[in-house]
C-alpha cells in the first residue's frame, strides 16, 4: 500500500498539523475501455472491484457511482452484523462475511471499526420461541455460534429490556450471537475504495448508467453521462435501483424496491452494549460510538424509490420500543431517513450471471445487506472472473425463481422486515 | 406518506391502505399448461418500476374494497385513481 496509515504517519502528519495527508482514493475520467465494469459504488460494489483487483488479478476496472461513494444503502443502514441464519445456503454466504468482517480493518489497512458487540434476537410469543431455538441449532450444526437466552437471561445480558410479563408482547427469551455486532458503515466504502483505487481500480463518482449496449446475447459497454465506456464484463450492483438497469437491456427480475427507514436518537452515555432486535414488535435498537440510539423501523408496504418512508412506520417502531425500553420515553430523535432496498420473493439476495454473456447481477439483498458486504464482494468478484458461482454462492442464482428452489429466509431467519 | 383518493370513500390517508403491488398482472388462463419459465414469470418477476406505475390498492382500514392507481414511484405522485375491471387510463405510459 502507498500510504500506510500507522501510529508513525499519524505522528508525522500531526507535525504538519494534518495537512499533507494524501487522497485516500483517485478521481479519475473514464478511460475508453475496461476489462470489468461494476455499476454501483456502494460497499458491495467496491468490495467486488477490491476483490477482483486483488484476488483475481483483473486491473483495469472501473466503478461507476451515480452519486458519491458510500451515499446510499452503505450509508444509510443500521450496520448490523451476524450471520445466524436458518439454512446452510444463507448460514455458508452469511458466515464467509462475517470471518472477512474479523479481519477488515487489517485486510484493509483502514480501521472499520467492527465491534463484536453481540446480536440479541427476542422471542414474544411460543412460535418465536419454537422457531428461534430451531435457528440456534440450526446455526451451530453449520458451526455459527449460538446461544438461547431464557427471560432472565435476557435482562442479566441487557438490563433495561422491560421483561415485566404485562407488557403486550411479552419478553419470553431470545438468541445471541456473540460474534455478531456492528461496524462504522462509511469505513467500508472508504476502506475498500482506497484499498481498490491503490491497485488501479477507476472509481468514478457522479457517473450515471443510461443504456446498456448489447451485441446479440453479449454486452459491449455502458452508456454513462460521462460517455460510452466499452466493456464486456458488467456487474450491477445497484441495490434499489437494480431493476432500473436491468430493465435497459429488457430483463425482469423478481424484485420490488421499497423504503426503509432508520433513525436516530440525540446523543447520550453509554446505555445500552450490544445489538437487539425483534421481528415481532419490529423494533430493533443500538447505540452508536458517538452515544446516539440507532433504531431500525420497517420497510413501507409499496413500491417506491423516494428515500423517505412512512411516519406511520417510524411510529409503530417507536411504539415498540418505548414499550421494551421504557427508559427511553423522553428521549429525542434527531434525524430520521430512507434508502431504496430491493426486496425477492425468498429474502435471499441474487449473485448470479445472467442469460445475457458477460452480465452479472448481485441485488436483492432488501434489509439486510450490509452486513454481508466483503462476502458479497468476494463471490461476485468471483462469479464475475470466473463465469462460474462460487459454491457459496451457487445457490443464489436468477434461475431459483424458475426452478423453485427458493432459499426460504422469509419468515425463518430472523429477517427483519 | 400520501393521501390516497378512494374511489369510494374519498380521500384517506396511505396508512388506512395496503398495497397490492404491480397491476394488471393476468391470471394464467390454462395454469395446467404452464411452463417454469411462464409461472416464474407470472409469481415473481416484477417491472419494479421507477416512474409511472400501474398498482393495485386495497382500502384494508375503511371499505375493504380493490381498486387501481397510477403513481409515479419516483415522488409518490398519485395521478389517477380507477376502479377494477375498468382499462387503465390512456394517458400514462
Amino acid at each position: 500500500m502507498k500510504n500506510k496509515y500507522s501510529v508513525f504517519s499519524l505522528i508525522k502528519n500531526a507535525l504538519s498539523q494534518h495537512e499533507n495527508w494524501q487522497q485516500a482514493w483517485g478521481n479519475p475520467e473514464p478511460k475508453k475501455e475496461y476489462e470489468a465494469i461494476i455499476v454501483g459504488g456502494g460497499g458491495h460494489g467496491l468490495a467486488t472491484a477490491y476483490y477482483l483487483a486483488k484476488k483475481h488479478n483483473l486491473k483495469n476496472i472501473a466503478v461507476l457511482e451515480k452519486g458519491w461513494i458510500g451515499g446510499g444503502n452503505t450509508g444509510r443502514n443500521t450496520t448490523i452484523i451476524r450471520s445466524n441464519y436458518l439454512w446452510d445456503a444463507s448460514a455458508g454466504l452469511y458466515d464467509h462475511a462475517l470471518k472477512l468482517w474479523e479481519n477488515l480493518s487489517q485486510e484493509l489497512n483502514y480501521n472499520v471499526m467492527f465491534s463484536q458487540r453481540g446480536v440479541m434476537n427476542l422471542a414474544h410469543n411460543l412460535q418465536d420461541v419454537r422457531d428461534l431455538k430451531r435457528r440456534t441449532h440450526a446455526n451451530r450444526l453449520n458451526g455459527i455460534d449460538a446461544v438461547w437466552l431464557n427471560t432472565e437471561e435476557v435482562k442479566k445480558f441487557c438490563p433495561i429490556i422491560n421483561t415485566s410479563p404485562d407488557i403486550r408482547y411479552p419478553v419470553l427469551g431470545g438468541t445471541l450471537q456473540r460474534r455478531a455486532g456492528t461496524a462504522r458503515h462509511d469505513a467500508v466504502a472508504w476502506g475498500y475504495a482506497r484499498g481498490a483505487s491503490d491497485m488501479g481500480v477507476d472509481i468514478i463518482q457522479n457517473c450515471e448508467v443510461k443504456g446498456i449496449k448489447r451485441n446479440g446475447d453479449k454486452v459491449e459497454g455502458l452508456e454513462t453521462t460521462k460517455g460510452f465506456i466499452k466493456t464486456n464484463k458488467i456487474g450491477v450492483v445497484a441495490a434499489g435501483h437494480s431493476s432500473v438497469i436491468a430493465n435497459m437491456v429488457g430483463l425482469k427480475l423478481p424484485l420490488e424496491s421499497k423504503p426503509l427507514q432508520a433513525l436516530v436518537s440525540e446523543p447520550v452515555k453509554p446505555i445500552i452494549d450490544t445489538v437487539v432486535m425483534s421481528n415481532a414488535v419490529h423494533a430493533y435498537v443500538s447505540q452508536s460510538d458517538k452515544g446516539e440510539l440507532v433504531i431500525g423501523a420497517g420497510t413501507d408496504s409499496y413500491v417506491s424509490y423516494t428515500q423517505r418512508g412512512s411516519h406511520n412506520i417510524v411510529e409503530e417502531t417507536l411504539k415498540a420500543i418505548l414499550e421494551l425500553y421504557p427508559i427511553f420515553s423522553r428521549m429525542k430523535m434527531l434525524r430520521q431517513w430512507g434508502g431504496i432496498v430491493d426486496i425477492c420473493p425468498d429474502a435471499s439476495p441474487i449473485i448470479s450471471k445472467t442469460n445475457i454473456k458477460g452480465l452479472y447481477f448481485n441485488c436483492g439483498w432488501g434489509t439486510g445487506g450490509f452486513k454481508a458486504t466483503p462476502g458479497s464482494g468476494d463471490l461476485f468478484a468471483h462469479t464475475i472472473a470466473n463465469d462460474e458461482p462460487h459454491k457459496l454462492n451457487a445457490a443464489f442464482n436468477l434461475n431459483r425463481f424458475v426452478s423453485g428452489d427458493l432459499v426460504d429466509e422469509h419468515g425463518a431467519a430472523a429477517v427483519a422486515h | 406518506m400520501f393521501l390516497i383518493n378512494c374511489p369510494f370513500c374519498g380521500e384517506r390517508d396511505q396508512s388506512e391502505f395496503s398495497s397490492g403491488g404491480e397491476a394488471h398482472i393476468v391470471r394464467p388462463k390454462q395454469p395446467t399448461e404452464l411452463s417454469d419459465d411462464e409461472w416464474a414469470e407470472y409469481l415473481f418477476m416484477r417491472k419494479n418500476i421507477k416512474g409511472i406505475q400501474f398498482e393495485r390498492w386495497n382500502h384494508v382500514h375503511g371499505c375493504r374494497k380493490w381498486f387501481n392507481v397510477v403513481r409515479d414511484t419516483s415522488n409518490d405522485k398519485i395521478l389517477s385513481v380507477y376502479k377494477m375491471g375498468e382499462k387503465p387510463p390512456v394517458n400514462y405510459k
